[in-house]
């Protein structure tokens, strides 16, 4: 009984050890802030559409975001004709697989695959500090290393924005050693917002889901009260 | 009471009646209305823990529509398209996208899933309490634990449908245990898949198993669920039979019409029932990750072994009993241990008619006996349930191994404790608390 008690007081601590080793920024961004979704479409587009595809999501979606077909047409569309056709790669995965020994995911719902069990949140957590975590390495074939990702297959292909971080061997910290185009607080926040866009990507129609359940609810609060009146009208001879 | 021979409908020379005296010469029209609804008579002192059944006929007929919408743009097919992903894996973020309302069908189906467990689970704990499935309600308990395995099966297929990395790696592990059974073990579950591992073979086989065959089964095991109560009538938080005090008419002093009383009491269950099922639907549809894996996220990969295999929650407290079976008893490995460990805890429920030997039914006139170990059983319920979800460790493992035998140990023991208890007397009539 002894042990049975003992092992129920560190039943919560289990549930901690199975959690994430890296410690990971918070995602500071929101999926209804439009601008900077559009602003987060346009850094996918330019940087990750190249290796990796958004293969359910469709071009015209991106309308959703506020957009006209022809700004997504001029602006958006590199490598597709009309506007109704899925946001493919050209690069095949099998040669990206020679090229750096893992095929780049799919993009489109990356943000609810890296959620975790009890924090679906977590996705774009991870997002948000992985982005921001790749390091000079020599020893990598890329050159690049990643804190959160250790030894990942991709470049840090946001590095003409960031520059260049090293990683400090005493204090385990990264460190900017070349600058970037951005400076620290405005790369966070194309980040932030490239983030965005990959959270709104995995469910575009999020904000229409909360929106309806709103309305589903009072609907179904008004018929709670209607039909809680009936079975009280019809109940009440049952002592 | 139950449908048996009620007169035959009379015309009032109306044109509705003319035709429905027609059909009830023709029909048990007539009988079937007033046999199970506005005639069946139920016990008046019905409380919060009957609410369950109805809803679980409510989740059946919300699995049912939503099925049949998501099987018209669903592929079941491993092969992978142009861009690489499995037909079957982008035929759900299709359904998701492209599909007008598709989101909304597919969430319903998939909280579905979980609030079906939920329900079950309470009108499970419904029966334990109350005693509902002591004589002569004993086949009225046999057909819901049958109701219990097939959803139970239809859920597990209906798993790998999404054909992501849980749906994969989940049913390579459950049907890899088919293989620790003696001797046919191996045929066994190569017979299961249709392949040597988890392919295109299984996924169509699952498909076909969780849209038609199971659902077939449990239509037909709901209806004689429902047809067996019927004939003995409802048990009640009493535990009394009212069918032993009857008017002059032969109508059960404490029993009220079905129809209306409970169908517009069930009708304020419903909503409420809506309510937080909308709330998780619109609001949390991963259900924190415990509805939705978050791993299914991905395409099944066969040469890529997720870091940690977890079941879906309704499935964690067997699977604990699986895990914690770690010894290799006479000689038989310890893998078949926890297979027969985890079928038993499902299985066990089967034996509760026989297994309880106290006088009485209701926990109301039962002792504390009773009490403390029907909570230590829930106790050990959630602890199993909570510990399936996390990776194996050691102090899990004891954990799950002490819960385990205390799960076994309320089933096994009931014979002797349910008779030791206290108890009250009994009231001739039911009580309104």
């Amino acid at each position: 009984m002894k042990k049975f008690l003992i092992a129920l007081l560190f039943a919560p601590v289990l549930a901690f050890a199975s959690g994430a080793a890296v410690h990971l920024d918070k995602w500071p961004g929101s999926v209804s802030d439009k601008a900077a979704l559009q602003n987060g479409a346009k850094l996918f587009v330019n940087y990750c559409l190249n290796c990796h595809g958004a293969s359910y999501m469709r071009y015209k979606n991106l309308m959703d975001l506020g957009l006209t077909e022809t700004q997504v047409k001029d602006n958006l569309m590199f490598t597709a004709d009309k506007i109704g056709e899925l946001m493919r790669v050209a690069a095949r995965s099998d040669e990206q697989k020679l090229w750096f020994g893992a095929a780049p995911p799919d993009l489109t719902i990356i943000a609810r695959a890296r959620g975790e069990a009890g924090n679906a949140g977590a996705g774009a957590d991870w997002l948000y500090t992985y982005l921001r975590s790749f390091y000079r390495d020599v020893n990598r074939p890329t050159g690049w290393n990643n804190v959160v990702f250790e030894n990942v297959g991709m470049p840090h292909i946001l590095y003409g924005l960031q520059g260049e971080q090293v990683r400090n061997h005493e204090t385990h910290k990264l460190e900017l050693a070349v600058p970037g185009s951005m400076a620290p607080a405005e790369f966070d926040k194309a980040v932030s917002d490239l983030v965005g866009f990959m959270v709104w990507m995995a469910e575009p129609q999020q904000e229409f889901r909360r929106t309806l359940g709103v309305f589903v609810l009072a609907f179904l609060a008004l018929l709670f009260v209607v039909s809680y009146a009936l079975k009280k009208e019809y109940w009440k001879d049952i002592h | 009471m139950a449908a048996g021979n009620f007169e035959k409908y009379k015309s009032d020379g109306s044109i509705g009646g003319n035709v429905l005296e027609w059909v009830d010469a023709r029909f048990p029209a007539t009988s079937l209305w007033k046999g199970h609804l506005s005639e069946y008579y139920a016990p008046k002192n019905f409380n919060f823990w009957y609410f369950f059944g109805s809803l679980a006929l409510l989740v059946l007929v919300i699995q049912i529509v939503t099925g049949i919408f998501l099987v018209m743009h669903y592929k079941p097919d491993a092969a992978v398209n142009a861009n690489g992903v499995p037909i079957a894996f982008a035929s759900v973020e299709y359904i998701m996208r492209d599909v007008p309302g598709g989101w909304l069908i597919r969430y319903m189906h998939s909280t579905g899933a979980s609030a079906f467990f939920i329900v079950v689970y309470l009108h499970m704990f419904r029966g334990l309490l109350y005693g509902s499935y002591r004589k002569p309600r004993e086949l009225t308990w046999l057909f819901g634990v049958g109701i219990f395995l097939v959803l139970m099966g239809e859920a597990f297929f209906g798993y790998l449908l999404p054909w992501g990395q849980m749906s994969f790696w989940g049913a390579q592990v459950i049907v890899n245990l088919f293989s620790a059974i003696p001797v046919i073990g191996p045929d066994l579950s190569i017979i299961i898949r249709g392949d040597f591992v988890v392919g295109d073979a299984t996924l169509n086989r699952f498909f076909s198993f969780h849209v038609i065959a199971f659902p077939l089964v449990l239509l037909g095991l709901v209806a004689a669920h429902v047809l067996a109560l019927h004939e003995t009538g409802s048990n009640n938080p009493d535990g009394v039979e009212i069918k032993a005090n009857k008017d002059e008419n032969g109508i059960p002093l404490d029993g009220i019409p079905f129809h209306p009383y409970y169908t517009v009491k069930d009708i304020v269950g419903v909503v409420v029932f809506l309510m937080v099922f909308s709330a998780v639907m619109f609001f949390a549809p991963e259900g924190g990750g415990y509805f939705l894996e978050t791993p299914n996220f991905y395409p099944a990969d066969p040469l890529k072994t997720p870091p940690h295999i977890a079941p879906v929650w309704y499935f964690t407290p067997y699977y604990s009993i699986l895990r914690a079976m770690v010894w290799n008893f006479f000689g038989l490995p310890a893998k078949l241990w926890g297979v027969v460990g985890m079928g038993a805890s499902v299985v066990i429920f089967a034996a509760l008619p026989w297994l309880d030997r106290s006088p009485v039914k209701s926990i109301r006139y039962r002792g504390p006996i009773t009490k403390v170990m029907l909570t230590i059983f829930v106790i050990c319920f959630f602890i199993l349930g909570y510990l399936g979800t996390l990776s194996p460790s050691p102090m899990g493992e004891l954990v799950s191994q002490i819960c385990t035998v205390f799960y076994f140990g309320f089933f096994l023991g009931m014979p002797w404790w349910s008779r030791m208890d206290k108890f009250k007397p009994v009231p001739d009539r039911v009580t309104m608390k």
